[in-house]
């Protein structure tokens, strides 16, 4: 068979959050809706209630060191092994939902997609979603590096439960979430009440869909979005912007991003080595990167995406006439290298 | 395939062609009947006086093996079953928590072991049960050829269990990484394993020591032991790999013969059981038979784009039978 097109490769959605913040509550939403799909979902052993689905299978949550001397390339043992049953009653389902204990990575669940030929070959990564409880999650996030990393780590947030706490606690919490991660799409819900297509089908990891990378503080269309559930609590446009804007007074300690941007075109000869010469050194320590490149000479624009060393790119599409040729890329980790990151990158202008 | 190829002769046209319709993921001799084992709940028995379907899982069937008088397969639906050439079937075990039988093998005095989750099973000829409990999900079971003995693949190594001598401390070959497979050779003496990477572990078990075969482009998926296990045939690569074992040493030290050079990737491999040739089946649809010789090629199957997912011969090696990912299968009596 030839290789499955990605259209026709099975989404896979990544459920992740904080033991209590709502994941399962997410997960019988979305398969009990009347949308006519059928899920195969992997739940973890130790799964809180009882899921009702007809095809749930239980993980045990193995991570594997892949043997190549990199710590941190590891992938899922059991996926692997699931995935592979899984595929056997093609069919049967419309897509995949991995969700994981509170206490999991995200990272290697992202990188058996990318690491194992027969998962990637048939399957894709749709999205990282994390459900994070409002009213615990600042605590969650001094206490427990599980919970930053799912947040750092996450395409979709909810922040879940926000009738228990106050509209500035929520701001506030909003701000800190940013601070760790600010290209996520953040959705306040109550009992994870959402609209499923907030969640599912958003094909983060895909590049043809990497369209802007614009930290979404300062996006219009996230914060038009999330209207509806603001306004009740009489939310108010201009103090949320003036929060956002001061995003540096929640900088995390020691998880932070590093948005680069130039206007000027970039020299792929310098470019590649350089992002493959960081990942290689840096990437126990990046979590996910993403760039839209503009090289010089090259009428085309650059993607990708990266999740620690796993780097993944390719040409897009013709820039088009009425857009801005600029290049951006935008690092997510822990401890990282400001300074050098931004000197490489100006290195890289052609 | 280039152009400035000459085609190979073919025996295309002499394949009975069956229409599994689903996906093929294994396929036995019970006698002299072909049966297809099929992704999901069935297998095709597919012998010259017609087809016959079996329903014998609720679900997928995850692995089979046989002896030439029974399968044996594990489902999603946690059973172990076992069908004979009749088509009469039987439920050997069922995991007590549902848990997917990953694994299944089949040993000397016809013992059958399985695994699913972590515990590794044997029931005995006498129908004693033996059970181990691996330091992760068992991820590949084979038996020795004597001495009942259990290869059970991990993280990290594999396990050598003696599931009779209940004092016995099972033997640890260690070797970092995830293990994905086993196979012993015929003489005993070594033992491979595949790995997540696209590589190949092997161990002396006399000595446990180590031996890596590399230079996969993919993961290997199928394994082959040649006539009197002098060779053992893998997929994983554009070509056939075959490793040599015909010395005391095995293949430290010495380079695979590489065979059937194509532009797709080999995925299956299943060696004549008397002759020195392999039918080797590719990601593109086609199976060629390969004397490995002189490299010798027939065309069994032309390419379609089905992946190849299932090859198997008969006892005397005169029939080999294929089955593909999309569905189609075929006989080729010679």
């Amino acid at each position: 068979m030839p290789t499955p097109s990605n259209t026709e490769k099975i989404p896979v959605t990544v459920l992740t959050g904080y033991l209590g913040a709502g994941k399962t509550t997410l997960l019988n939403r979305i398969l009990s809706e009347p949308h006519g799909k059928k899920f195969a979902v992997i739940v973890n052993e130790f799964g809180e209630i009882g899921i009702d689905n007809e095809l749930v299978v239980n993980a045990d949550e193995e991570v594997f060191e892949m043997n190549n001397g990199c710590i941190c390339c590891t992938v899922r043992g059991d996926l692997v092994r699931i995935i592979d049953g899984l595929m056997r009653r093609k069919g049967k389902f419309d897509a995949i939902i991995v969700e994981t204990t509170g206490l999991a990575d995200p990272a290697p669940v992202a990188q058996t997609f990318f690491m194992d030929e027969a998962v990637g070959s048939r399957t894709k990564l749709d999205a990282v979603v994390t459900v994070a409880d409002a009213k615990w999650l600042t605590d969650r996030l001094k206490d427990a590096p599980e919970a930053k990393n799912q947040i750092a780590f996450a395409d979709v947030i909810l922040i879940n439960k926000t009738d228990l706490v106050a509209p500035d606690e929520l701001i506030e919490l909003e701000a800190r979430i940013r601070g760790l991660n600010p290209y996520a799409r953040l959705h306040r819900t109550e009992r994870a009440k959402i609209d499923i297509g907030e969640v599912l089908g958003r094909n983060a990891f895909d590049l043809d869909r990497i369209l802007e990378i614009e930290p979404a503080f300062l996006d219009a269309d996230d914060r038009h979005h999330d209207h509806d559930h603001h306004h009740e609590h009489g939310h108010d446009h201009h103090h949320h912007h003036h929060h956002g804007n001061g995003l540096k007074h929640y900088h995390d300690e020691e998880m932070q991003s590093v948005s680069l941007k130039t206007d000027k075109p970039l020299n792929a000869d310098k470019f590649l080595p350089w992002i493959q010469d960081l990942v290689a050194k840096d990437g126990p320590n990046i979590l996910r990167c993403k760039g839209i490149l503009s090289f010089k000479d090259d009428p085309e624009r650059f993607v990708f995406q990266g999740v620690h060393m796993i780097l993944d790119g390719d040409h897009q599409r013709p820039w088009r006439a009425d857009e801005k040729r600029d290049s951006r890329v935008v690092f997510i980790g822990r401890n990282l290298p400001e300074d050098r990151i931004r000197q490489g990158f100006e290195g890289c202008i052609a | 395939m280039s152009d400035t190829q000459i085609p190979i002769p073919s025996l295309a046209d002499r394949v009975r062609a069956v229409n599994a319709g689903v996906p093929v993921v294994g396929v036995h001799f019970l006698g002299s009947t072909p049966v297809f084992v099929l992704g999901e709940e069935t297998l095709l028995f597919a012998g010259e006086n017609g087809e016959r379907r079996v329903a014998i899982h609720a679900g997928a069937i995850l692995n089979s093996a046989s002896d030439g008088k029974r399968i044996i397969s594990g489902g999603d639906d946690g059973k172990l079953i076992a069908t004979s050439a009749d088509g009469d079937y039987r439920e050997l075990a069922s995991d007590e928590k549902k848990r997917w039988v990953d694994h299944v093998a089949l040993g000397p005095d016809d013992s059958v072991a399985w695994s699913a989750g972590r515990t590794a099973h044997v029931r005995t000829r006498k129908d004693d049960l033996r059970v181990f409990d691996a330091p992760s999900t068992v991820a590949g079971l084979a038996f020795a050829p004597k001495g009942f003995r259990v290869a059970i693949a991990h993280y990290n190594g594999v396990t050598l269990w003696f599931p009779n001598a209940s004092g016995a401390k099972p033997e640890f070959l260690e070797w970092k990484g995830s293990h994905l497979g086993v196979t012993i050779s015929p003489d005993g003496k070594f033992l491979i394993t595949t790995m997540q990477e696209p590589t190949l572990h092997g161990w002396r078990i006399a000595d446990a020591k180590h031996m890596r075969m590399s230079g996969y482009s993919t993961r290997v998926r199928s394994l082959s032991w040649g006539v009197n296990g002098e060779f053992l045939a893998t997929s994983g690569s554009e070509q056939l790999i075959l490793w040599p074992f015909d010395g005391k040493d095995g293949p430290m030290g010495r380079q695979p013969k590489i065979l059937a050079r194509a532009e797709s990737r080999v995925t299956s491999v299943a060696c004549h059981p008397r002759q020195p040739v392999v039918a080797v089946g590719y990601a593109d649809g086609a199976v060629k038979l390969v004397r490995i010789d002189d490299d010798a090629l027939i065309l069994a199957r032309p390419a379609d784009e089905q992946s190849v997912s299932a090859l198997g011969w008969d006892s005397a090696g005169q029939t080999l039978a294929f089955g593909t990912e999309s569905g189609g299968a075929g006989i080729l009596a010679l």
